[in-house]
């Protein structure tokens, strides 16, 4: 559970972070404020619900997929463990998802800029290369099941097959708000609030999806382990 | 937010707000069922939850009825015995406690306490319902499917939960159990972001963090925890779908099962274990927290005086809600984890006492030269008190590793997490509905029919939970179909065997007449008016009870003070609503 | 008022049930008579807690009951009383967590020389292995269990041949002399639990859990399994029989060892 504690720990950061912001040392029975007062309010702008939302559902992504990975790592120490080797295409996968990642960033410039044409562009292409890297994904599935590495064979399979279709569902419900965006692109002759804000969020979700692909690549490629090896040298 | 001191600004910018068409539901549908107002939904929750808790309640009437008649009652099978438990536990934590408190209280009580209009996603609202209802459903249809529901005990520890030795193992029970987990979890983070949002960004102007009453902290807190909690039930559930449908082997190792191996090999049953009450401890305080939350609320206001160390009191709960994510393994010390975890584990449940300590000082010292009204909402909460300190006090048996040992698996637990996180959150849901039941439906339950209800139900479940506390002491096991003959065990065990199933009944029984006064009140209840409690906190100060859609009319409310201005001397009244304006004079900075 | 009084009388009653009750732990009959000292400290300070916590609560309520013309104080906070209150309880948890941890320090050094016996468990049945001559137990796997092999020994593991093998029937164990429990579950999830040993643990499938003790007087106890394991659950009864030396002796010369068990189930070669 010790990436679970460390995500945790990261979480709870933020949050300590964000109340040390909220006074809660004051007294407030002390703070009867009288009508005259402008209880102003925030100093900027409050940040849209949504945006807010998206960050706390990524809190929770967050805590799913590193609860999966410490079970990944709690089920590796048994010793029916044999790593799975990992097919090339998932280079090319990684490949598609972060030039996707890319997309989007560009789209979320292109939209504050006001440049339509541009912007239904990047959101297509972004769109597209979200959707080559779960057809990758699936194809990769494939080809491993073709060389043999079935899901029931090991435990490194059965967590392989789960995480990449776990992941490959939040890159799914990514996509379908990337559609939605794209179709709004298309209807608009300008850019919209709502539609800066829809880009902006769907930059942020893919960007995480990504790092969350990433981290997951390095532990089926074994180098997280290397990774904890080396911490736990340099701890002990 | 930042308050800037009198005289460096004019008056207070208007706050009207702008109408919203969906404030104004077309039709009949749209606006009682599917609902985007919190009000109604919450509603729906509620009645979902209690419709589905009396199905629990049943189901414990008849595990009580084998427990103390073993064998009368033909029907009573060992299968269905252990379906009984399992159903009843699951139901009871998540679908009744965890549901009503979240999707009842927090939908109702989050938007009209920080002054919002609604929840800030109205929509996924809706769906987080209508989600949470084909959980509830899917759950229910394991009672038609064949093989029955799942027999594996609420925990559904692996390997048995899966197998053919457990009711429900081989057949649809554990299938549609843990698809019914997931659906809920589903549902419950789409309610779950709102609750959280609504509270970080749809406060009304003047509601500070350090403003907001004790209700919203609990609820607030709760909720964040559920949110980074679930996920860990819902890989577990997935891993175990993944072993029982696809014969993957994550929790599933060698087994030999009615002589015949299985496929299954190298799993482990304790990684289920840690993901399952990494899960399940902070569900404890899920439902605990909004409950200290909404005592504290009904304290407070019917002792008409501010509740004691208000401080204190948020910061204990933001304690407790971190610290409650680094005891899980507390329920795993006779589990064959690793022995060392012990020395940690137990160290961090102990100090988790400390802060629920002080909460139970501070409600106490909170009646201290208050001027108690011994309403129905304070009788409860009087009621929470002693069965909360009784239970939580339990708790440190159970959380010290080595007072553990003897007592785990018997009735002991079992007397100890009923009395601690059964009897005492719904002896506050049962206070809260009192209390709230005025502004939610604009009529006052039935004082009567309330005091017969708060009799039966508190002093019965005492008696129920009290003693039985002592069977886990002498030994008896949690979850034994029949005890049979067993040497040490005495006669007169089964003697009090059969009180508890008789103050079980009772008490059951007596939950009718709440149901009856329910609806009796809805018709012929006394007219409550708006604030019949005189309370300070925002619900109270809405233009129509019941509040409309939109909650406030044309202008949002502004807060100008904490909500716990009871008996402020020099005031006219014993309430200051938390919209009425400090009147220039400082009468209390001289008290404090 | 009838508040005030129904509070009391259950402190009342809950003190004097305790103290009159006929449902108390079962007399010991191993060493952890330690365990049950930290539970007796636990309940003191626990229930002076909970006398004093709804006492004070009741005369509050008969104290400050609403009257015409009553008025609460208005106090917020007091930080020297809660100060006071916290750290009072601080030290009421050090006094119950210490000698916890002591204990269970005790609970899990198991001394070197006590003797292995091995409990395996499978639904709904126990089953137990006790070291042969060599005093050793020898290397088992649920992967080879058989019906002529049911507790899964390795064949070629010399150490487990002389290994003697209880299929179903009693424990006996020997007064005064510790015993390391090994536990090992070949199905589902089961616990060794005898109330008169204080000491439980489950059994995991898959792996190998231990507890010890040495059993202070003779007699014979019931197990009971303390972890849900399926229908037959609450039938999976076993008994344990603490033993003198001698007695313990004669009964042993008496058991099956692996080899015999093997001699004995081995199929008949098809002529």
């Amino acid at each position: 559970m010790n990436v679970t504690l460390f995500f945790l720990t990261a979480v709870g950061a933020v949050i300590a972070w964000w109340m040390a912001g909220q006074r809660l040392t004051s007294k407030p029975w002390l703070e009867a404020s009288p009508a005259q007062t402008t209880i102003a309010g925030r100093k900027d702008p409050p940040a849209p619900a949504v945006k807010i939302g998206l960050y706390v559902f990524l809190g929770v992504v967050g805590a799913l997929f590193s609860l999966s990975i410490s079970a990944y790592f709690m089920r590796m120490e048994s010793a029916d463990w044999w790593g799975m080797p990992l097919p090339r295409l998932l280079w090319v996968n990684t490949a598609l998802l972060a030039s996707g990642s890319v997309a989007l960033q560009w789209a979320k410039r292109e939209v504050r800029h006001g440049r339509m044409e541009a912007l239904r562009l990047a959101l297509v292409a972004g769109f597209i290369l979200g959707a080559l890297f779960l057809a990758g994904q699936i194809e990769a599935w494939r080809q491993l099941s073709a060389a043999g590495y079935l899901l029931t064979d090991n435990p490194a399979n059965s967590f392989f097959y789960m995480l990449t279709g776990l992941h490959g569902l939040h890159i799914l419900g990514g996509l379908v708000v990337v559609g939605r965006t794209t179709v709004r692109a298309f209807a608009a002759d300008a850019p919209s609030a709502r539609l800066r804000l829809s880009a902006g969020l769907c930059t942020v979700y893919f960007h995480f999806m990504l790092a969350v692909w990433l981290i997951l690549f390095a532990l089926f490629a074994g180098w997280a382990n290397d990774f904890v090896d080396l911490c736990r040298q340099l701890l002990s | 937010m930042v308050e800037i001191p009198a005289g460096s600004a004019g008056a207070v910018p208007s706050a009207e707000v702008e109408d919203v068409e969906l404030y104004h539901p077309k039709s009949w549908w749209t606006k009682y069922v599917f609902s985007q107002d919190a009000k109604i939904i919450a509603v729906q929750y509620s009645v979902t939850a209690i419709s589905i808790g009396l199905v629990a309640l049943v189901l414990s009437w008849l595990m009580r009825l084998q427990l103390a008649f073993p064998g009368y009652f033909e029907f009573i099978d060992a299968d269905s015995y252990y379906q009984f438990i399992t159903m009843h536990g699951m139901i009871m934590v998540i679908y009744l406690l965890t549901a009503l408190f979240l999707g009842g209280f927090g939908n109702y009580l989050i938007p009209l306490m920080v002054g919002a209009r609604d929840m800030v996603f109205p929509y996924a609202n809706m769906l987080s319902y209508w989600v949470y209802l084909i959980a509830v459903l899917i759950l229910v249809g394991g009672f038609f499917a064949p093989g029955g529901p799942t027999g594996a005990g609420w925990t559904l520890y692996p390997p048995q939960a899966v197998l053919s030795g457990t009711p429900g193992g081989k057949d649809w029970g554990i299938l549609l159990m843990l698809s019914s987990l997931i659906v809920f979890i589903i549902g419950f983070t789409m309610g779950g972001l709102n609750y959280v949002v609504t509270v970080l960004q749809g406060r009304t102007r003047g509601m500070t963090l350090m403003r907001m009453p004790l209700t919203v902290w609990g609820i607030f807190t709760a909720t964040v925890m559920a949110l980074l909690a679930f996920p860990a039930l819902f890989v577990a559930c997935v891993m175990m779908l993944f072993d029982r449908l696809l014969g993957t082997s994550f929790f599933m190792p060698a087994i030999v099962e009615m002589g015949e191996q299985l496929q299954h090999g190298g799993g482990s049953p304790i990684l289920f274990q840690h993901l399952f009450w990494f899960f399940g401890h902070p569900e404890v305080y899920i439902v605990a927290l909004p409950a200290f939350g909404i005592v504290s609320d009904l304290i407070s206001t019917h002792a008409r005086k501010n509740i004691f160390g208000y401080r204190m009191m948020v910061w204990a709960i933001v304690i407790i809600g971190a610290l409650s994510f680094i005891v899980w393994a507390h329920h795993m010390y006779v589990s064959g984890m690793n022995p060392a975890f012990g020395f940690f584990f137990a160290t961090t449940t102990l100090i988790i006492a400390i802060p629920t300590a002080i909460k139970v000082y501070n409600w106490v010292l909170t009646l201290w030269r208050g001027d108690i009204h011994l309403t129905l909402p304070m009788l409860f909460a009087l009621a929470f008190i002693v069965t909360f300190v009784n239970g939580g006090l339990t708790g440190l048996f159970l959380g010290n590793v080595v007072v553990d040992v003897p007592l785990s698996d018997t009735m002991f637990v079992v007397a100890h997490f009923h009395m601690v996180m059964g009897v005492a959150p719904i002896l506050v849901i049962f206070g809260a509905i009192y209390h709230w039941y005025p502004k939610v439906t604009g009529r006052m339950l039935n004082d009567a029919l309330g005091h017969i209800h708060f009799w039966t139900t508190f002093l019965g479940t005492y008696a129920i939970f009290f003693p039985m506390h002592y069977l886990g002491l002498l030994g008896v096991p949690r979850r034994y179909y029949e005890l049979g003959e067993t040497a040490f065990v005495p006669p007169s065990a089964h003697t009090l065997n059969v009180f508890i199933t008789v103050m079980a009944l009772v008490v059951g029984a007596a939950q009718m007449i709440f149901l009856f006064n329910l609806i009796w009140s809805l018709f012929r209840g006394r007219e409550a008016g708006g604030n019949p409690w005189r309370a300070t906190t925002l619900e109270w100060q809405t233009p129509e009870t019941p509040p409309a859609h939109g909650n406030w009319g044309k202008e949002l409310p502004v807060v100008y003070r904490w909500a716990y201005d009871y008996s402020v001397p020099g005031a006219p009244e014993d309430f200051i609503p938390q919209t009425q304006p400090a009147t220039g004079g400082t009468t209390r900075e001289a008290i404090a | 008022m009838a508040v005030v009084l129904i509070l009391v009388l259950l402190v009342l009653a809950s003190v004097l049930f305790h103290a009159l009750s006929p449902w108390w732990w079962t007399p010991i009959a191993s060493n952890w008579t330690y365990i049950d000292s930290t539970l007796i400290i636990t309940f003191w300070i626990t229930g002076i807690v909970f006398v004093a916590v709804i006492c004070f609560m009741a005369y509050c309520v008969y104290r400050f009951r609403h009257r015409p013309g009553n008025q609460a104080a208005y106090e917020p906070e007091n930080r020297k009383l809660e100060w006071w209150l916290a750290s009072g309880t601080a030290v009421g948890v050090a006094a119950m967590l210490a000698p916890g941890l002591v204990v269970w320090n005790q609970f899990i050094t198991v001394p070197d020389d006590a003797t292995p016996v091995e409990v395996v468990s499978q639904q709904w049945l126990w089953s137990f292995r006790l070291p042969g001559a060599d005093g050793k137990l020898g290397r088992s796997d649920t992967r080879d269990v058989t019906p002529e092999n049911p507790l899964g020994l390795n064949k070629n593991d010399t150490a487990g041949l002389d290994d003697v093998i209880i299929e179903g029937g009693e424990l006996h164990l020997p007064v005064g002399k510790p015993v390391r429990i090994l536990l090992r579950s070949i199905d589902v999830l089961h616990d060794f639990y005898v109330p008169e040993f204080r000491a439980k643990m489950d059994m995991i499938p898959g792996m190998v859990t231990y507890f010890w003790f040495t059993p202070t007087r003779t007699g014979t106890f019931e197990i009971l399994c303390a972890e849900l394991c399926g229908v037959g659950h609450s039938q999976m009864r076993g008994t344990v029989v603490v033993d003198e030396a001698a007695d313990y002796q004669a009964w042993l010369e008496q058991q099956q060892t692996f080899t015999q068990l093997l001699a004995a189930r081995e199929p008949q070669p098809a002529d």
